[in-house]
């Protein structure tokens, strides 16, 4: 074990969770509970709102799987991974204020709450709550299983134990505090992040002897490193073009992100956030990214790309600040799984419980009842991850893809169109999600584009088409 | 107050539209400077500031230039409106 490493690690740990633990005093009691815990009262500011996007949004892969495959194929690979840099300001500024207001007009306090205030419908609620439960309870499974390797690999502990030691400090914040403590805890995620891109992209740079250096020693290896088309030349334009839609774009569908964009308190808020998030967004990939091309110089020869982002932090800087940067993954991942944690156990008692079971709960049991599903999820989650069974790996694979081909145009139309009704949306879902996962399993990356292409643009169609087949009178309950 | 009239509904549409603008115009020139000067044979690259030019202008430009549009345009462009419709309402009769 190395202790130098560690202390930081463990710093930043107790760090996240007393600030969670302490932003959970802040939870009112009375009417406005619900409000309060899934959405911290629609009072978060432009700091908060840009660093809770991002980090939410941004995940281990942007730290370790990302860079890896950087470290492999090459500048191509940073330049892939710069389609992020629109998710900085396109989410907020479509959704933009129309959203919030909507949101506010019918009390929105999930994104199913609009889509049932929009559509009237039954089936347009149950069909969104289950993919989003289905969906995401499995992205939250494969991204607890990430945090627990993560301590594993960097402390030497056991996995179950660093499973432990992940879950035990993410958890009880999360329940206690709820969304308030996870935007101020991703707040803090968020500064790691971009300090740890800071202390490594530099480290690297140095102990490579600078960018010319390192373009050099680059093109003398293999030529392909330094073009945009990666190592062995498998990166097409129109593939690498469609992660605009998979990784930038598409992005407004995921419900842990377009959730956000009814949370802030003030058009200044969002303005803030905008080009803060835009900033920090593009500041993060594009320097993890080229770390990893930069680490090939200096580390030549690692053939298991996840390794690469841990090795070189411990190779080109002294312990203490290999620590900090190692925090920055782990703050990615727990920044997306508290989030996804109290989304999904929002859609089931907000959006399922109230609305069908019992819509008349008394309020001091809806409290009860929240803390009690959020702490429930959050342990099932757990257990999963200590040997997670292979539907939960499979359902994974279709999560991120699925999401946005289900979510985008309901959202996104059901806003801006007024002749979107039900019929469209429960056609656009169904058909999204499941040409995704049909193509996905039989013709992934058809065209040589990201499989996500195809699905975006039928169930674009199906949300169309659907919404003609509704008689002659547009429905025009546009809110 | 009418469904589907609120005079707050017409700026953010117009915000929407141009953050989507902003959106193709980055696509076009993060795609225009990687493959436009990156597709040249290797040997005949130039190089800025030690990355070859193509990336330099693409995605480290890009990036600083994407990042003060968007600040433009929330600065100049976006307009900022009452979220509550009790205040919405005060305002738009004072117009």
């Amino acid at each position: 074990m190395n202790w130098d490493v560690i202390l930081p690690l463990a710093f930043f740990l107790v760090l996240v969770f007393l600030v969670g633990i302490y932003t959970s005093r802040h939870i009112k009691s009375g009417p406005s509970f619900l409000q309060d815990y899934f959405l911290a009262g629609r009072e978060l500011g432009g700091f908060v709102l840009a660093m809770t996007m991002v980090a939410t949004y941004g995940s281990a892969s942007s730290f370790i799987g990302g860079p890896g495959a950087a470290y492999q194929l090459g500048l191509g690979w940073v330049l892939l991974a710069m389609a992020q840099l629109v998710t900085g300001y396109f989410t907020l500024a479509v959704l933009g204020k129309k959203f919030a207001i909507v949101a506010r007009k019918i009390n929105a306090v999930t994104l199913i709450d609009f889509l049932k205030a929009r559509y009237e419908s039954k089936w347009v609620v149950i069909l969104s709550a289950l993919s989003i439960v289905i969906f995401l309870f499995s992205a939250m499974a494969a991204q607890w299983v990430g945090g627990g390797r993560l301590i594993e690999s960097f402390t030497g502990v056991s996995y179950t134990t660093a499973l432990f030691i992940f879950s035990g400090s993410v958890l009880i914040y999360v329940v206690a505090g709820g969304f308030r403590a996870v935007v101020i805890t991703d707040a803090i995620q968020g500064v790691v992040m971009v300090i740890g891109t800071v202390i490594i992209l530099a480290g690297t740079i140095v102990a490579g002897g600078g960018i010319e250096n390192i373009m050099g020693e680059l093109r003398a290896e293999n030529p392909n490193l330094i073009t945009p088309f990666g190592s062995n030349e498998s990166l097409t334009p129109l593939f690498v073009s469609s992660f605009w839609i998979l990784v930038g774009v598409g992005v407004v569908g995921l419900p842990q992100i377009s959730i956000r964009a009814m949370s802030y308190r003030n058009a200044k808020a969002m303005h803030r956030a905008m080009i803060i998030g835009t900033f920090v967004v593009g500041f993060i990939m594009l320097g993890m990214h080229l770390t990893g091309v930069f680490g090939r110089v200096i580390l030549p020869g690692i053939e298991i790309p996840d390794k690469v982002m841990p090795l070189l932090a411990l190779e080109v800087l002294p312990g203490w600040l290999a620590g900090i940067v190692l925090a920055a993954p782990l703050a990615a991942v727990m920044s997306t799984v508290d989030s996804v944690l109290l989304l999904v156990s929002s859609a089931i008692i907000k959006d399922v419980y109230i609305n069908y079971i019992k819509p008349d709960a008394e309020e001091r049991f809806v409290k009860r009842l929240s803390f009690g599903i959020t702490a429930v999820v959050g342990l099932s989650v757990f257990t999963m991850a200590i040997n997670p069974p292979d539907l939960l790996i499979w359902l994974n694979l279709f999560a991120f893809g699925g999401l946005e081909a289900a979510f985008i145009w309901p959202i996104v139309m059901g806003l801006y169109w007024k002749r979107g009704n039900a019929n469209g949306a429960i056609a656009s879902i169904v058909v999204g999600v499941g040409s995704y996962m049909w193509l996905h399993l039989n013709y992934p990356n058809l065209w040589g584009m990201h499989t996500v292409v195809m699905p975006i643009v039928f169930s674009f169609f199906a949300y169309i088409v659907g919404s003609f087949t509704k008689g002659d009178r547009p429905q025009t309950n546009t809110l | 107050m009418k469904k589907g009239n609120d005079w707050r509904y017409r700026i953010s549409n117009r915000e929407a539209i141009m953050g989507t603008v902003l959106a193709l115009l980055n696509f076009i020139w993060w795609y225009a400077f990687a493959y436009g000067l990156g597709g040249r044979p290797v040997k005949e690259y130039t190089y800025i500031l030690g990355f070859p030019a193509w990336f330099f202008y693409s995605c480290i430009v890009g990036f600083i230039v994407f990042t003060l549009l968007v600040w433009v345009m929330v600065k100049f462009f976006f307009k900022e409106v009452p979220f509550e419709t009790d205040e919405a309402e005060e305002e738009s009769e004072s117009r």
